[in-house]
C-alpha cells in the first residue's frame, strides 16, 4: 500500500480482502442470497404481524457465524412493547 | 502399527497440493517413516516430476486398479529415500477410471506395510477429489493466503463435514511476510478467522521451492530453506510432536542486511 493511499484514507488491502470474505462465505456456506434474505424479512414481517404490532422500518436481520455455525439473528422491535413500557415504568 | 491415511486437497489447483504432498513425504521417509504417496491427479499427473521419479514409471494406479500389474510393481521407490514410494496416475486416462471404492481397495492393501498413506487430490471438488478423500483418515487442506484460495478451501471444509471427513487441518502456503506485514495480505490470524479450522503449517513463500521442482528435489530435502523448514516442521505434527510455528516476523530489509553484512549485527 502506497504512503498516499495512507493519506487518502484508503483501507489497505488485506482489510478489504478480510471483509469481502466474510460475506462473501456466509452466502456460501448458508445458499442464501442478499434478495432471499430480504424476502425472508417480508415474509417475517407479514407473519410476525398477525399477532404482534412490530417496527418493521427498524426491524433488523442478518446472519452472524461463531466458528463455523451459522445464526440467523433478528432483531424485531415492538410497538406495543414499548407502549406499555411508557406506561408503567420500571421501579 | 497401520497406517495413517492423509489426503491432501485444496479446491483451487495451483496453491501447492502436489508440493506439500511431495515435501512431507520427503520430511517423514527422511525422519525413518515408511511412506508411500499417491498421485490423485489422474490425467494430469505431476508428483512424478516434483519427486523427479518421471522416467521410472511403468505402470500406474490404473494398471493395478485394472489387474494388468500387481499394486508392487506400481510402486516406484525413491532414488534417495529407501523407504518412500510413488504410486502414479495414469496420464492417459480420465478420473472416471477410478471409484472411491477402488481407492478404498487399494489403501487397504497398503495400511499393513507402511507408517503413512499420502495421497494428492486434484483440484475441484468432483469425483477425482471424491476417490481422493474416501480412503483418508484425516484430510489437510492446502490455501494460500489470498481471496479465491480462501474462498474454495472452505467450501472444501465444508464438504468435508458434510461427508464426515472432517473437520480438516489447514495449511496456509505461500505466506509472504513482508506483504503481510505492509498490510497487503492476509495474515495467518485472518484465515484462521475466518477459516475456522485446525492449523497444522504456516509455509513462507520461498523461490528455493520453484528450483526444487526444476531439479526434481523437493525442498524439505534442503537444510536452509523456510519452506523446507515447514515442512519438516509439519511433518513432525504428523507424527504428533508439539513444534512451535515458524517466526515468520524477521523479514530484513536492504538497510538490515548491510548491515548485518558490515557485522553490525
Amino acid at each position: 500500500m502506497s504512503f498516499f493511499d495512507r493519506l487518502f484514507g484508503k483501507k489497505n488491502s488485506a482489510e478489504s480482502a478480510k471483509e469481502r470474505l466474510q460475506l462473501v462465505l456466509i452466502h456460501d456456506r448458508t445458499d442464501l442470497t442478499p434478495a432471499e434474505l430480504d424476502s425472508l424479512k417480508d415474509d417475517l414481517i407479514a407473519t410476525i404481524s398477525r399477532h404482534v404490532e412490530i417496527d418493521a422500518q427498524a426491524m433488523q436481520i442478518g446472519v452472524e457465524h461463531d466458528g463455523r455455525s451459522q445464526r440467523l439473528v433478528a432483531d424485531i422491535p415492538l410497538k406495543a412493547a414499548r407502549r406499555q413500557r411508557a406506561r408503567k415504568p420500571i421501579k | 502399527m497401520p497406517a495413517q491415511v492423509i489426503t491432501i486437497t485444496s479446491g483451487k489447483g495451483g496453491v501447492g497440493k502436489t508440493t506439500a504432498v511431495a515435501n512431507l513425504a520427503v520430511a517423514l521417509a527422511s525422519d525413518g517413516a515408511k511412506v508411500v504417496c499417491i498421485d490423485g491427479d489422474i490425467g494430469l499427473r505431476n508428483l512424478d516430476v516434483i519427486l523427479g521419479l518421471e522416467n521410472r514409471i511403468v505402470y500406474d494406479i490404473v494398471d493395478v486398479i485394472e489387474g494388468r500389474c500387481r499394486l508392487r510393481q506400481a510402486m516406484i521407490r525413491d532414488k534417495k529415500l529407501p523407504e518412500l514410494y510413488l504410486i502414479p496416475a495414469a496420464q492417459t486416462r480420465d478420473k472416471n477410471a477410478v471409484s472411491p471404492s477402488d481407492m478404498n481397495r487399494l489403501v487397504k492393501d497398503l495400511r499393513n506395510d507402511f507408517d503413512f498413506v499420502l495421497i494428492d487430490s486434484p483440484a475441484g471438488i468432483e469425483r477425482g477429489f471424491k476417490n481422493a478423500i474416501a480412503p483418508a483418515d484425516r484430510v489437510i487442506v492446502v490455501t494460500n493466503p489470498e481471496i479465491s484460495a480462501v474462498r474454495d478451501a472452505d467450501r472444501v471444509i465444508g464438504i468435508l463435514e458434510a461427508e464426515e471427513k472432517g473437520p480438516g487441518a489447514l495449511i496456509i502456503n505461500r505466506l509472504n511476510p513482508a506483504l503481510v506485514k505492509n498490510h497487503d495480505m492476509l495474515s495467518a490470524d485472518d484465515v484462521l478467522d475466518l477459516l475456522a479450522v485446525e492449523l497444522i503449517g504456516i509455509v513462507p513463500e520461498d523461490e528455493n521451492v520453484i528450483i526444487g521442482s526444476n531439479r526434481g528435489a523437493p525442498v524439505a530435502f534442503d537444510p536452509k530453506s523456510r519452506a523446507g523448514q515447514a515442512f519438516r516442521n509439519i511433518a513432525k505434527r504428523l507424527r504428533g510432536e508439539k513444534v512451535p510455528f515458524l517466526d515468520l516476523d524477521h523479514t530484513e530489509g536492504l538497510w538490515q542486511r548491510l548491515q548485518r553484512l558490515a557485522g553490525r549485527k
